[in-house]
């Protein structure tokens, strides 16, 4: 009986500490982002490390959750699901990462006149992600209130779409100045950015049809 | 012979094992919350327990359905239940212990002549429908209320899971004490006639004779549990609707609560007391609460998920269980009695039912039940509540069957006269209603035997079937992939070895046009060369060199050699058999049989060759020879089948 609730407060605390990591994760990417428009280069080169020691973290918790539920067959009924959710919680932090060592590898020549809506594009797309959370927590705690917070990511990723096409828009409408390798490139990295939100989309998706699940 | 006697009732405790446990943990074992083995060890343990403890009560219902008091009876009996349960599990039916039992004592009682206690009877009907019933309202009360708690403590979805776990075994093993109090009465009630006389001390607690029987036949149950009630647990938990691991702490409860009740006798003393009415401790179908409460739980989720075609199935079990085990028992009953010659009841004055008239058995019963009722008070002399009731009961039931003698003993001879006139008209009609009655029964057993057997064997013929041309199917569909896999392979080894060909050809070729560069280099030097040069007789010299280059050229043309490689390599196999054949023949030899082979005219061999056609003719001859063709046969022909 103690074992079994012993085991139990563990794996609690692992997926609390998951989730954290997953939110953190997506603050430093918008700070990593915010720097790079900014030209605050060792800043920027900070939120890189910062975000690569998160993302490490958060895929050796995810492997120890994984770990404890196999082993102590922990959620015989939902185990499936809540595997995948978490490796689709994971997919958002791996997205973050990628997108911020682009931005590094590839750096991207952004005009002054394109800053402001590549940190809108990056603060809804970075919402979307910050709404999923205590949506994930709700599933664990109160399967009820699971939809309710969920409309807000839906809201945030359309929102992050329609800047990220309002940026699209500009690159070849508007900014002539740019070369079309430049527009392409610039392109891109508005796609890099909602992918962040897509993929709160889709961990939103998973989490609503598990919420069903439950509730029946 | 007791044991011997016994091994019918604890065959009907492995079955019941084997199939009630099911009830208790198959939720929690379908939906992976309990291991099997968990679930066994503590079933098993649970079960012995509650038939040791507590035991008593519907063991004493079951005796005054029918009080079986010869071994051989209850043995008959207790096999035919036991059969009864183990083929309807073979058919994968949830089928009760208690219908088969009570199916049983009711073929006893029709077989040896004793009368249904009707009273009992309708208790036990009663309880059947009452059960499923209390298990719905008791399953939707406790959802409900386990929603309302988790709805205002909103546990973690771990911590619950915990928590189900715990409780799902802390439930089981509750629900495994009620099954085998409740439960235990189907299988050791019927033989409590034949519990030791002395009580076994085992210094902190001492266990009466009846206590002994009922620990023998909760280790049968408990055996039953471990070997056989795995597969029947899966179906349980899953074959009638999906339940969540919630539902299904749910659903145990209630069953167990509802087997508690008609098993406590402190409890129905307790309601007595507070001036109710007494519960009745009367075995209950565990398959019936356990069904009743998983539709309760279905009901209160919209009924949506109810597998109706499955609860169909089960009740047709609900139906023919009893029947089948009640014509069972009375037709193994008739064997038993002829064939071996065992008494199957005390009285055998009451057996023969053709031949006997009502008024003969009515009588007779009257004594029976005086001494049967002494043989359930000396059984049930554990229990103060029962001793009390039985004893009144015996009292008003001697005092009945002694009025009933002296009234007889008064009777004088023309009443008695008269009263044999009367006895045969009806003797002769209640023959003609017995035969009837056993001709319609024969019927139904028939019937019965026939649906479940033909169902059953059509299915497994169907079945079989299916499999079988699935089989073929699937080796239909092997074999085609193999021959595919050949062809492919084939196809691929023919396209490597053209293109090793073609390669060893396009390099040929390119060694013929790099050859053919410097023929024509060198031509041109020497064109060159004449055209520099005034002397005549030098330019004759010189064309003269020019035109036995040329012809030098033409002789050793790479067109033919190429054309001899692809010979070369189209005879290759050709040659390994000549070879085998022939082993003294030379390569210029071999070579004009590979051209032979190919069908081509002396002429055209002469020019491949660069020979006369004569010269040919003269190779063919030398062939022929040293192949030793007679003339009589055509070299081409031969050449041809090797």
């Amino acid at each position: 009986m103690g074992i079994l609730f012993k085991t139990a407060d563990t794996v609690i605390s692992s997926i609390n500490e998951f989730l954290d990591a997953i939110d953190q994760g997506t603050l430093v990417f918008k700070q990593g982002v915010n720097n790079y428009l900014n030209k605050e280069n060792k800043e920027f080169s900070a939120t890189i490390e910062t975000i690569l020691k998160l993302e490490s973290h958060a895929d050796n918790i995810g492997k120890q959750i994984e770990n404890d539920l196999y082993i102590h067959s922990l959620l015989p009924q939902f185990r499936g699901d809540v595997m995948v959710l978490l490796e689709k919680l994971d997919d958002i932090i791996d997205t973050a990462k990628e997108n911020i060592l682009q931005f590094d590898v590839e750096g991207p020549n952004i005009p002054i006149e394109l800053n402001s809506d590549f940190s809108k594009l990056t603060d809804a797309a970075v919402l979307s992600v910050e709404s999923l959370i205590p949506a994930v927590r709700a599933y664990f705690n109160d399967v009820s209130a699971v939809k309710d917070k969920l409309h807000r990511v839906y809201y945030y990723e359309k929102e992050s779409d329609k800047l990220a096409d309002n940026i699209k828009r500009r690159l070849f409408k508007e900014l002539d100045g740019l070369k079309l390798s430049e527009k392409i490139h610039l392109r891109y990295f508005a796609l890099h950015i909602e992918h962040l939100s897509d993929a709160a989309q889709e961990v939103a998706d998973l989490l609503s049809i598990m919420a069903i699940k439950r509730s029946l | 012979m007791i044991f011997f006697f016994l091994s019918s009732g604890l065959f009907l405790g492995w079955s019941l094992g084997a199939n009630d446990a099911a009830n208790v943990f198959g939720s929690a074992v379908g939906t992976k919350m309990v291991s099997f083995k968990k679930a066994a060890i503590i079933a098993g343990i649970f079960v012995i327990i509650g038939a040791v403890v507590q035991g008593a009560g519907g063991a004493h219902t079951l005796g005054s359905l029918g009080k079986i008091d010869a071994l051989a009876g209850s043995f008959t009996v207790a096999l035919s239940a036991a059969i009864t349960v183990f083929y309807m599990t073979k058919f994968k039916l949830p089928v009760s212990t208690t219908q088969a039992i009570v199916g049983g004592i009711i073929g006893w009682n029709f077989y040896t002549g004793n009368p249904t206690n009707i009273n009992s009877l309708t208790k036990i009907l009663t309880t059947w429908v009452a059960g499923p019933i209390l298990g719905a309202i008791f399953a939707v009360i406790l959802y409900q209320l386990f929603k309302f708690i988790l709805k205002r403590r909103k546990p973690h979805l771990l911590k619950l899971d915990a928590f189900l776990r715990f409780a799902l075994l802390v439930v089981g093993a509750f629900g495994s004490y009620s099954l085998g109090a409740n439960n235990i009465a189907n299988v050791m009630g019927i033989f409590v006639s034949a519990a030791p006389t002395t009580d076994l001390d085992f210094v902190l607690f001492t266990l009466s004779g009846i206590q002994q029987l009922f620990l023998i036949g909760g280790i049968a149950i408990a055996i039953g549990i471990f070997t056989y009630s795995k597969r029947i647990m899966k179906r349980v938990g899953n074959s009638i609707v999906q339940l969540s691991s919630e539902a299904a702490l749910v659903v145990v409860l209630s069953h167990s609560i509802v087997l508690f009740i008609f098993s406590s006798q402190a409890l129905s003393d307790f309601v007595a007391s507070i001036g109710l009415p007494a519960i009745p401790l009367v075995p209950v179908s565990s398959s019936q609460v356990i069904v009743g409460s998983i539709i309760g739980i279905g009901l209160l989720k919209g009924g949506r998920g109810i597998k109706f075609g499955v609860l169909g199935q089960i009740s047709i079990g609900w139906v023919t269980t009893p029947i089948l085990a009640g014509l069972l028992a009375f037709f193994a009953l008739f064997f038993i009695n002829n064939v071996f010659k065992l008494k199957v009841t005390q009285d055998s004055e009451l057996i023969n039912p053709f031949t006997k008239s009502h008024s003969e058995i009515d009588s007779n019963n009257s004594y029976k039940i005086e001494q049967d009722t002494s043989v359930l008070t000396n059984a049930f002399n554990i229990d103060s509540q029962f001793i009390s009731e039985t004893e009144n009961v015996t009292e008003s039931t001697i005092n009945d069957s002694l009025q009933l003698g002296l009234n007889l003993q008064i009777i004088d001879s023309t009443e008695i006269s008269s009263l044999e006139s009367t006895n045969k008209i009806s003797e002769t009609n209640s023959s003609f209603w017995k035969k009837a009655t056993f001709i319609l029964l024969a019927l139904i057993i028939l019937l019965i035997i026939w649906y479940l057997f033909s169902g059953s064997r059509f299915d497994e013929n169907k079945n079989r079937e299916i499999v079988k041309k699935r089989e073929e199917f699937q080796k239909a569909e092997q074999e085609l992939i193999e021959s595919e896999l050949k062809n492919v392979n084939l196809k691929k080894q023919h396209l490597q070895n053209e293109l090793k060909f073609k390669n060893r050809e396009l390099v040929n070729f390119a060694l013929h046009v790099i050859q053919k560069d410097s023929v024509f280099q060198r031509l041109k030097d020497k064109i060159d060369k004449i055209k520099n040069e005034t002397d005549s007789d030098n330019r004759k010299q010189l064309i003269k060199d020019i035109s036995t280059f040329v012809n030098q050229n033409l002789n050793t043309d790479k067109d033919k050699e190429t054309f001899n490689i692809h010979v070369e390599e189209e005879s290759r196999e050709f040659y390994t058999r000549l070879n085998q054949l022939h082993s003294g023949i030379t390569p210029n030899e071999r070579r004009l049989c590979a051209l032979v082979r190919l069908n081509f005219s002396s002429k055209e061999i002469a020019s491949i060759l660069n020979i006369s056609p004569k010269s040919v003719e003269m190779n063919r001859y030398r062939l022929r020879k040293k192949l030793n063709v007679p003339s009589s046969q055509n070299l081409n022909d031969y050449i041809s089948k090797i």
